[in-house]
């Protein structure tokens, strides 16, 4: 009963406790409201993805080539020349991020050089990815003077190597010095020191960077768009336009046909999928290389 | 006994020889990494020669005239990236606007209110929603929220906030579905996780004890936010946001589907509109003529400086709070 009446003597209607009190409680609900909203839309794109993309997954999908409009088919060349292009950049991009991280995280720790490597690294890490289309168009396009599947890829290889860069140096960072001391201590030069010791210490984590580079590569479409272009046929051909799935979602959902349209969202919903899977066996190998640790 | 020493000596040798081998494979290993390194600014170099050297027939055309003349005419081969820039500006402060506040909820929603065990699923999840890859949200964007921004939100602000004298303008004419609005709305989704993962990485470098002595004087969850948790974190904030603005700035695909591509600049904002990186992935592979191909990688150009500029301040910033947080 005392205590009841000192909170509300304590509380009047209007004081400046009550006053807070309630700037608290909308501030908070406003909060949760934007959390609601946000969330909700993200959950709505996923949800619509999957209600329309299900439908348009069939075994048709992975067995034949994209179709004529109104024809039947499925994305097989697409998905393959996806992965082969994939393939191809992370192949060409990983080593060499692997190399720059090495130096950034090995040899120039504190040299002005790696500092500005690393700020460029970042800006890259973000830069709008159709530049790098444009970039590999100037470079290579035009002097090959055709598109081509090398192109899409050297064009994804540009995208890998600023994730891998990134996630070398960090894991590289991570591993304890006095590993490296060991090891130098037994008269180990340093090239074997990092090759066979810190490299193997931050495998797990430099796993994770590949498979992020892999996962950030696989749904891009504005880097292929001028240089892989697309290919309505099967092709194999690396030195010639090839089909690739975002190009032919992007194509196909802008096209006024229905069963073009269904395909684009049976592609979505594999990058997508493919897209998440690649995540979270990078988050999981990321855990696993914690705990052991 | 000469044989002895015969084979130490030999032994001197080998192991000098195989001293000197060492190094010079250490200098080729640490060289080797440190022209790895170089190349990536290569890269950078090599995209700005090469955007440059593309751009030169555009600009030897038009002049510095080109970035402020709207005209976009392919027959007549005129053009001028006034309506794209505005486009991509209008577009990101619309996303901005949405994206900002949204964000600024969720992070405070996971580092101050939500229970322990839903903190880590939650951040996983905006990760998670981080890597969705931008033609996603630009195929929702096309066949889903368009048609609702058309049949419902447009009619709705057209009857309300389109009668207002002055601001009116904003909303009026009939309601397209795509345009710049539904850009704007759809990159302010998409940047949503890209904002939310920094601002909720930068709040919780906080300090416990700083946190936990303005609740111990008694301070509301939204004052301990506002001042305490806020002022320490700007610098990071801000980079955050920062970061998201460049992604807005330079995202294509997802504005692609629902921009309309129409060069030129109306006053409401739910018309049709375009992008630089939208016109670029609209038209360069129709493009014919060398002035026209040059023109748009002008327009890549002009977005190559702008994103360039914005993520070195993102950058700049969080690097200032990393060196605060001594981390």
């Amino acid at each position: 009963m005392t205590m009841s009446n000192s909170a509300t003597l304590a509380t009047p209607i209007g004081g400046l406790y009550h006053r807070r009190r309630i700037a608290n409680k909308l501030a908070l609900s406003l909060a949760l409201g934007a959390a609601g909203f946000g969330l909700f839309w993200l959950v709505a794109i996923l949800w619509t993805l999957l209600y329309n993309g299900l439908s348009a997954i069939n075994l048709s999908l992975f067995t034949e080539n994209t179709p004529p409009p109104g024809g039947e088919g499925g994305l097989l060349n697409a998905i393959f020349g996806s992965v082969v292009m994939t393939a191809v950049a992370t192949a060409v991009g990983t080593p060499v991020g692997v190399m720059a991280g090495t130096y950034l995280a090995e040899f120039g720790r504190n040299t002005k050089l790696a500092e500005v490597v690393r700020f460029i690294n970042d800006v890259l890490l973000s830069a709008p990815s159709i530049m790098v289309g444009l970039f590999v168009y100037e470079v290579l396009v035009i002097r090959m003077g055709h598109f081509s599947a090398w192109a899409g890829a050297m064009a994804l290889a540009v995208l890998v190597i600023p994730v891998v860069v990134r996630t070398t140096e960090d894991m590289l960072k991570l591993v304890p010095n006095s590993l490296r001391e060991a090891a130098a201590a037994l008269g180990a030069p340093q090239w074997k020191v990092i090759t066979m010791v810190a490299y193997r210490a931050a495998r797990n984590g430099m796993i994770t960077g590949m498979l992020l580079a892999v996962a950030r590569i696989s749904g891009e479409t504005a880097p292929l768009l001028f240089t892989a272009l697309n290919n309505q046929f099967w092709s194999a051909d690396m030195n010639a336009p090839m089909a690739n799935l975002p190009v032919v979602i992007f194509q196909y959902a802008m096209s006024p046909y229905e069963d073009w349209r269904q395909l684009a969202w049976g592609g979505a919903l594999l990058i997508t999928v493919a897209i998440l899977l690649l995540n979270i066996g990078a988050r999981l190998l990321a855990g696993l290389g914690t705990t052991r640790k | 006994m000469t044989e002895i020493a015969l084979t130490l000596t030999d032994a001197h040798a080998s192991t000098a020889r195989r001293a000197r081998r060492q190094r010079l494979q250490d200098a080729a290993f640490r060289n080797a990494t440190l022209a790895f390194a170089l190349l990536v600014l290569l890269i950078l170099g090599g995209v700005t020669v090469s955007l440059i050297d593309g751009a030169l027939p555009a600009l030897r055309a038009f002049g510095f005239g080109f970035v402020g003349t709207e005209v976009w005419n392919p027959v007549s081969e005129e053009f001028g990236a006034l309506a794209p820039i505005y486009g991509t500006l209008v577009t990101s402060v619309i996303a901005m606007a949405v994206g900002i506040p949204v964000s600024f909820g969720i992070a405070l929603f996971i580092t101050e209110m939500c229970p322990a065990w839903l903190k880590r699923p939650l951040g996983v999840a905006i990760e998670l929603l981080a890597g969705i890859p931008s033609i996603i949200y630009g195929i929702w964007g096309l066949f889903v929220f368009a048609p609702f921004m058309q049949s419902t939100i447009q009619p709705f602000l057209i009857n309300t906030l389109g009668q207002i004298p002055g601001i009116g303008n904003l909303f009026m004419g009939p309601p397209y579905g795509i345009g710049i609005l539904t850009a704007g709305l759809i990159l302010g989704i998409m940047v949503l996780p890209f904002i939310t993962s920094i601002t909720r990485d930068v709040f919780e470098t906080v300090p416990p004890m700083v946190r936990e002595s303005a609740y111990g004087l008694g301070a509301t969850t939204w004052e301990v936010v506002w001042n305490v948790v806020l002022p320490y974190t700007r610098t990071g904030v801000v980079g955050g946001v920062m970061l998201g603005l460049g992604r807005a700035l330079g995202e294509t695909m997802a504005v692609t589907f629902v921009i309309g591509n129409a060069h030129r600049i109306s006053s409401s904002i739910m018309a049709p509109g375009t992008t630089i990186s939208a016109s670029i992935a609209n038209e360069f592979t129709e493009a014919v003529g060398d002035v026209y191909t040059s023109s748009l990688v002008a327009l890549g150009l002009i977005l190559f400086l702008i994103t360039f500029a914005v993520l070195s301040i993102a950058k700049l910033m969080l690097l200032r709070l990393q060196r605060k947080a001594g981390v």
